[in-house]
């Protein structure tokens, strides 16, 4: 009996650290929602090279952020990585592709010979930025939605649909999700830039548009949160037998403590964040908005995976919806792994001293055409 | 289990990997030795407070910025391409191979990716002291990240530390220790990073004789001239030693790789190894495979059998020993292996079909078995080998097997040679008379690349067919998705990095061109 309370509690626990990289993953891709202003916001050259540099600092952040998630995944739910990636072939294969191409945008959009032109490279920025959060938003709400397999006694996993996970793009909650997340991360973009750029003119604009996207961001989300909350769950008896329960999720929001304070405490302090940079003119914003973020996404995965609850389910067939029980590696590897990620918290201290250490000056025009490594 | 493999789905699959792989590894071993190469030069720098130290050390640091890039790109394919393309195997294995790969992310990526930016943009704004912590907190990360994920390899070319597990149908860690400290593992990552460490002070001597050649920045050039041969000298001399080392695990771990890599086909004692040599088809056929003669053979008696055995008069098997069996020296014949594997299989799925049916009975005395040493050491241990038709499926391209590998060790000893004569003529100083040796270093980087993309072709292609050695065949592990979307992602794959190789080379050549930067402010 120990055994499976310990393999059950390891289970959470990891479920717990995907989350929280989810939830740093989504904070992070604000480079991603300022790249989504590559042709808009600035005014000139210059400003596009100040944006551009003051994004590419952090890009490689969320990039190791997004492989570690894959691969903390991997280590701990083997089987969703079997199952989703093998199976919704067409959206992980989108969403990778959106990411090569920024690996070489910023390194190489303003090196000479680069072939084929600062605007290709730019026009990459571009994709990445908007395409990215959005289909990586709708991935994670097929952990509501579901999804188009089955799996057999050998747990190799058949999709239904020759779509390869592109059908999840038709269904409008889905599509909710990823635009909350394209415009959320819009949002912190925003505020980054405004954070970390010292020009008056850009402040302005800056300003204007947060404004535009801060209400589709609200509208979204709160459209998907609703019909989730309101809807039918994917629960997971003890026994493993999946059924449809209606408000599943509500019910998973209410009776957790942790879930309900992360949301709620989450959602207020994205709102704060939103009334300082609207309202306050404040630069300090995208702090308020990160700690509100972080803690929100969580809460989400919590109800996706928490409480009985199948994470990853599929339509086609209830039983063979993955659940943290289910899918997970064995209690000894998630008991090496969980040693292993005790260094978490050192990883965050080191980044955070460095981060510090580069971000002290804000970034101006003087220091662009200074003659440091630029983008 | 999967009766009807689509040859074409796992060969595209199979091509999709390699050629994602291929590019990421020639970006790869260039952050290797590049980033110790930029801590040496930062060191003595922050030392001396010499500028021109700085400088040198800025004007290679841009050049590894515009490798980095690429190499990021194409390395986050491969992790995710285990799960869209070798979903079998993903969960099959996914309770140990994820492991590494989760922890390469931790532990060495931020890093990495960390001190980058510090190293990057952090010249006018941290201390000179944390600059050059940034810088070597680089190299180390880098090189750690390779550690993890050449661990993960390692552990598919001799899975050990761990037990299968009927009612998940999988391999399940129990030693994590095991995983880490397997022989394999070892060979690999020493002989893996220091083969990069070598190619990028062939990139170093190469790059610095060509400024020799246009009689430019002279004083650059011979100080990295220095740097890069000292360390690549060390380094090819570790190249080789690991090298070795490396062959004598395989020949226990892989024997058929290690007679393919050799083309041994007949077993036999005072082997001599073979320097030099050409195939020529015997006629004679094993199965559908070709046996092959080796013509002009220049070979060192004895060698091969010192290697695998220790003694000069030691026994190296064969192919066909391997294949065939051979009792005289306890080899079990392949279709041995099958028989035996196939009875495993079967003991698997009546445990599986006993649980559906919830027979508790039959369940636990079938389970008992898969924690009997008997079965697991004599029977499931051949699990893998149940999926073949033919014993000769075991046997894999003895050419590319056989001449990659003479190519790879034919250019370690010049690489070696290559250093050695750098640091003579250095001391000399002469090395900008003599300009066939200039020549030779530019044209020697090339090489370079070649030797460690053929490295990679011995191991990969000479394990075939196994994606896990002795467990599970390529074919079993691919994902059940159509071929021509696999055929897309590969020529989407192949367009992409083509280009974006073009772009590097083509930024690289002309940031080499303009040179170091004129003044450090
Ligand atoms: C000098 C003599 C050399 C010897 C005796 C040697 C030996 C070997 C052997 C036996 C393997 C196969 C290991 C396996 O299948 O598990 C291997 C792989 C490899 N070699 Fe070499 N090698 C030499 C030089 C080089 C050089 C000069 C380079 C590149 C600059 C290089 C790069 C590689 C790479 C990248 C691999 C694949 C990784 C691995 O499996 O370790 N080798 N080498």
């Amino acid at each position: 009996m120990t055994y499976m309370i310990t393999h059950a509690f390891l289970q959470s626990y990891w479920w717990l650290i995907i989350s929280l990289l989810a939830g740093l993953l989504v904070f992070l891709m604000f480079v991603q929602g300022g790249q989504s202003f590559i042709f808009s916001l600035p005014r000139n050259d210059m400003q596009r090279k100040m944006m551009v540099n003051a994004l590419g600092r952090k890009w490689e952040f969320t990039f190791t952020t997004l492989v570690t998630f894959g691969g903390a995944f991997f280590a701990s739910f083997p089987l969703f990585y079997a199952t989703s990636f093998g199976g919704a072939y067409w959206v992980w294969m989108a969403i990778l592709f959106s990411f090569i191409i920024q690996a070489v945008a910023y390194e190489y959009r303003s090196k000479p010979s680069n072939v084929y032109g600062t605007s290709l490279f730019d026009t990459f920025l571009f994709i990445n930025g908007s395409v990215g959060p959005f289909l990586i938003g709708v991935a994670v709400a097929t952990f509501f939605t579901g999804s188009d397999f089955t799996l057999d006694l050998f747990c190799r996993v058949t999709w239904g649909s020759g779509w390869h996970g592109l059908e999840a793009l038709v269904n409008p909650v889905n599509l909710l999700l990823g635009f909350a997340v394209l415009f959320l991360v819009r949002v912190l973009g925003l505020m980054y830039l405004s954070n970390t750029i010292d020009d008056a003119e850009m402040a302005v604009s800056i300003r204007k548009t947060l404004a535009r996207n801060a209400v589709p961001f609200l509208i979204f989300f709160l459209a998907f949160v609703a019909v989730i909350l309101t809807g039918k769950g994917f629960m997971s008896s003890p026994a493993g037998e999946v059924t449809m329960v209606k408000y599943h999720y509500l019910h998973n929001l209410v009776t957790n403590p942790l879930t309900l304070i992360f949301f709620t405490g989450g959602v207020v302090l994205v709102l704060v964040s939103l009334w300082l940079a609207l309202f306050k003119n404040s630069d300090k914003a995208i702090w308020y908005a990160g700690f509100g973020t972080v803690p929100v996404v969580m809460a989400l995965f919590f109800m996706a995976g928490y409480g009985d609850t199948a994470f990853y389910p599929s339509t086609a067939d209830l039983q063979s919806s993955l659940t943290l029980e289910n899918s997970s590696s064995s209690l000894f590897t998630l008991r090496t792994m969980m040693y292993v990620s005790f260094i978490i918290p050192f990883v965050v201290a080191y980044i955070w001293y460095a981060w510090r250490s580069i971000n002290r000056k804000r970034i101006n025009s003087e220091e662009m055409n200074g003659d440091d490594h630029m983008y | 289990m999967i009766e009807n493999f689509d040859l074409s789905l796992v060969n595209w699959s199979r091509a999709q990997f390699a050629l994602t792989a291929m590019y990421h590894w020639l970006f790869v071993p260039l952050t290797l030795g590049l980033s110790f190469i930029l801590a040496f030069m930062e060191t003595i720098y922050v030392r001396t407070g010499d500028e021109i130290w700085k400088r040198i050390t800025k004007f290679w640091m841009t050049l590894f910025g515009i490798n980095f890039a690429i190499g990021v790109a194409t390395g986050i394919i491969l992790e995710f391409e285990f799960g869209t393309n070798w979903s079998n195997y993903s969960w099959f294995v996914g309770d140990i191979f994820g492991a590494p790969l989760a922890i390469e992310g931790i532990l060495a990526f931020f890093l990495e990716s960390t001190f980058i930016a510090v190293m990057f943009f952090g010249w006018n704004k941290v201390s000179k002291k944390f600059h050059l912590a940034s810088t070597w907190l680089v190299a180390i990360g880098a090189n750690l990240s390779a550690l993890w994920i050449l661990i993960a390899n390692a552990w598919m070319e001799n899975p050990v530390g761990m037990a299968f597990n009927p009612d998940t149908a999988r391999n399940e860690m129990n030693s994590f220790r095991e995983v880490v400290f397997n022989p394999v593992a070892i060979d690999k990552f020493t002989h893996t990073v220091t083969s990069g460490f070598v190619l990028a002070s062939v990139f170093v001597v190469g790059i610095s004789a060509w400024f020799l050649i246009r009689r430019r920045e002279q004083m650059l050039a011979i100080k990295s001239i220095l740097i890069a041969g000292i360390f690549g000298l060390v380094s090819s001399l570790l190249v080789a030693f690991t090298g070795d080392t490396s062959a004598r695990t395989l020949a226990k771990v892989q024997p058929v790789k290690f007679a393919a890599m050799e083309a041994l086909y007949e077993g036999r004692t005072d082997a001599g190894l073979t320097v030099i040599g050409a195939l020529d088809d015997s006629g004679e056929r094993i199965g559908e495979k070709k046996v092959h003669d080796v013509r002009l053979k220049i070979e060192i008696p004895k060698l091969l059998s010192i290697m695998t055995t220790g003694k000069g008069s030691g026994y190296v098997p064969g192919i066909k020993d391997l294949v065939n069996g051979n009792p005289e020296r306890g080899i079990l014949s392949v279709q041995e292996m099958m028989n035996r594997g196939t009875y495993a299989r079967q003991v698997l799925t009546d445990y599986k079909m006993a649980k559906e049916l919830g027979d508790t009975e039959s369940m636990t005395s079938l389970a008992a078995m898969f924690e009997d040493p008997d079965f697991v050491d004599n029977y499931f241990r051949y699990f893998g080998y149940s999926y073949f038709e033919h014993p000769w499926q075991v046997i894999p391209s003895v050419p590319v097997t056989f001449y990659s590998f003479r190519i790879m060790v034919g250019l370690g000893f010049f690489f070696i040679l290559l250093f050695a004569l750098a640091l003579w003529f250095y001391r000399r100083q002469s090395l900008e008379r003599n300009r066939w040796f200039l020549w030779l270093a530019l044209l020697s980087i090339p090489l370079a690349y070649l030797a460690s993309e053929l490295g990679w072709v011995v191991t990969e292609m000479g394990r075939q067919p196994w994606i896990i050695q002795n467990l599970m065949p390529v074919n079993v592990a691919v994902s059940n998705i159509s071929t021509g979307a696999v055929q897309t992602t590969f020529w989407l794959f192949a367009v992409l990095f083509t280009a974006l190789l073009i772009a590097e080379v083509s930024i690289m050549v002309r940031q080499i061109k303009t040179g170091p930067k004129q003044k450090e402010e």
